[in-house]
């Protein structure tokens, strides 16, 4: 049984600009916060979500037993990222659609559903909200910023943007920008969503319809490329679904992974924005430190403070260790402090939320350092 | 090796305020002396979960990486010491990470357990694979893949173009400069590239 988490908001009249040149004002960050912070004030911990995550980083809602945060499993009392010790805190972004302001609120000079005039949001942008969000609960620099997959990389642009804010980054199953082929994914996915008709440009609000068939495909796709070969062959492997027979249909479910694959799609279709899917993979593409210094990463991270520990999953195909590798390269010809596991786990990009012992008590052992540090230890 | 005297011989070697790269650091002990003892900052790498987790736990950057792969995520010269410490034995390419350990190095540091120590001679006299307390393996279940003696290290070393500025032997955490090669468990060289 998990503690009871709180979910909280905070509105920001001023406007902010963002990465793109255009700005938004009157808007709202949902948040959760699990421990206390110190009296020195330095044990703020951000945890930063990726594609459909939330704020509800862990703890569950009064009253709804089952509705732990995703990340429960490491963030908690006693629990590898332990709220006995962090104050912890999970922000919603901008643009998403779980409490934060997003397309599916109005816009405040028109007074119309935002809907595909959302404007575009970066992982920088993120960052920059995130900072205010901080500043206003007196929390000058983090003990520590972490995140997994595009959480992971906002993790990583914290300690390029805020390099003072930041004494450590715990960077899981990320990379330093997309390949080609996830960009790949990302668009086949958008494309599912853009030609839905009930998409309407993605002025649906107004029509009262849902792109949910876009949303699906969106969704289905996404979920193949989480998981791994091997471990969706261990899982599903050519099961049928009802006996033995093939049933000679090409529409019907027949096999046990088109129904899993379908009914996670059902599932996301009913609580996932639309026009947040193609806002967040938007911000997944664009992100490249590098881009501004000709591709060069290590020059990118120059500028970086904090002391690092990342950790990358074998059979994750979607964010590969390579590409964990690059980022600890690139720190290493910078001389900053960096730790690296490489964790042997079968479940594909899915490994970052899941219980593995090594992960875990990596990550464990990681914070005890920063607690140890910040009691005036040796780290 | 990892007792006490040893890791201290072997830190003796490390200059004051090094950067240091420890290929196949085990629990990272030898880092963390010298971090604390000789003011040193580094970077061990290790293959094993375990060693990686005591790494972590005990505060000193480590790389999860199997050398076997080679050393392609450093720059050349990039570190004042690599050391490989008890490491060579182990490694399926030992020659090529010699050189990349030269490469990436101002200067290395090889300790690895002497085959030539008079026992172990005494042992293959008799007709049997040694089994001491510095090879404590049977010879078919053991994880030294590598077996080499003082001398080979030297012929090795001379092949691959390295400058030896300090060689000896060591036995029970004490240098052992006379007739090394019989008289000592373990090799240690100090050597620069070219």
């Amino acid at each position: 049984m998990s503690f009871i988490a709180t979910p909280q908001s905070m509105h920001f009249a001023e406007a902010l600009r963002l990465q793109s040149g255009a700005s938004i004002r009157d808007y709202t960050l949902a948040y959760e916060t699990y421990g206390e912070l110190n009296a020195a004030r330095d044990n703020a911990v951000l945890v930063c979500h990726a594609l459909n995550a939330s704020h509800h980083v862990a703890g569950v809602y009064e009253g709804q037993p089952k509705s732990e945060g995703w990340w429960d499993n490491m963030i908690g009392p006693g629990k590898p990222l332990d709220t006995n010790r962090f104050f912890v805190i999970g922000i919603n972004n901008l643009g998403s659609c779980f409490g934060s302001t997003g397309p599916m609120h109005k816009h405040p000079d028109t007074g119309e559903v935002y809907g595909a005039d959302f404007p575009v949001v970066t992982v920088e942008d993120w960052v920059n909200a995130q900072a205010l969000l901080l500043d206003r609960l007196g929390v000058a620099q983090l003990a520590a910023v972490m995140g997994g997959s595009l959480g992971g990389m906002q993790a990583l642009s914290w300690t390029l943007q805020y390099p003072e804010r930041v004494r450590h980054a715990v960077v899981v199953a990320s990379a330093p920008n997309l390949t080609a082929e996830n960009i790949a994914f990302n668009e086949v996915a958008r494309r599912a969503i853009v030609t839905d008709p009930d998409f309407h440009g993605g002025h649906f609000y107004r029509h009262g319809v849902i792109p949910q068939r876009g949303l699906r495909i969106a969704r289905m796709i996404g979920h193949i490329t989480y998981l791994s070969d091997d471990v969706m062959n261990e899982k599903f492997g050519r099961q049928l679904r009802e006996g033995m027979d093939l049933k000679y249909s090409t529409q019907d479910i027949e096999f046990q992974i088109e129904s899993y694959l379908r009914y996670q799609g059902d599932k996301f279709s009913e609580y996932f924005d639309a026009n947040t899917y193609l806002l967040i993979t938007r911000a997944l593409d664009y992100f490249d430190p590098a881009r501004r210094h000709g591709g060069n990463l290590a020059q990118a991270l120059a500028v970086a403070r904090a002391k690092f520990l990342l950790v990358s999953f074998s059979t994750d195909w979607r964010f590969s260790p390579q590409r964990s590798r690059e980022i600890v390269q690139a720190l290493l010809e910078n001389r900053r402090d960096v730790s690296y596991a490489e964790i042997d786990a079968p479940h594909g990009h899915d490994a970052f939320l899941l219980d593995d012992a090594r992960y875990m008590g990596v990550v464990r052992s990681y914070f005890d350092s920063i607690s140890k540090e910040l009691q005036g230890g040796q780290p | 090796m990892s007792d006490h005297a040893t890791m201290q011989a072997i830190a003796r070697l490390v200059p004051q305020g090094a950067r240091v790269l420890d290929l196949g650091c085990g629990d990272g002990a030898l880092l963390d002396l010298l971090q604390r003892e000789r003011g040193c900052s580094g970077y061990g790498i290790e293959l094993a979960d375990a060693n990686v987790l005591a790494c972590v736990r005990r505060g000193v950057n480590v790389i999860q990486l199997n050398l076997d792969e080679g050393l392609a995520m450093f720059g050349d010269n990039s570190f004042d010491v690599v050391l490989q410490i008890d490491t060579l034995q182990h490694l399926r390419n030992a020659e090529v990470m010699l050189r990349e350990t030269a490469r990436v190095g101002q200067s290395g540091i090889v300790a690895f357990p002497n085959f030539a120590h008079w026992p172990n001679r005494l042992s293959v006299l008799r007709g049997r694979m040694p089994v001491t307390r510095r090879l404590p393996y049977q010879w078919y279940d053991t994880p030294n893949i590598r077996v080499g003696t003082y001398k080979d290290f030297e012929v090795l070393a001379y092949k691959n173009k390295l400058r030896i500025l300090d060689a000896f032997g060591l036995q029970d955490g004490r240098e052992v400069r006379w007739l090394p090669n019989a008289l000592a468990g373990t090799a240690v060289f100090r050597f620069e590239h070219d």
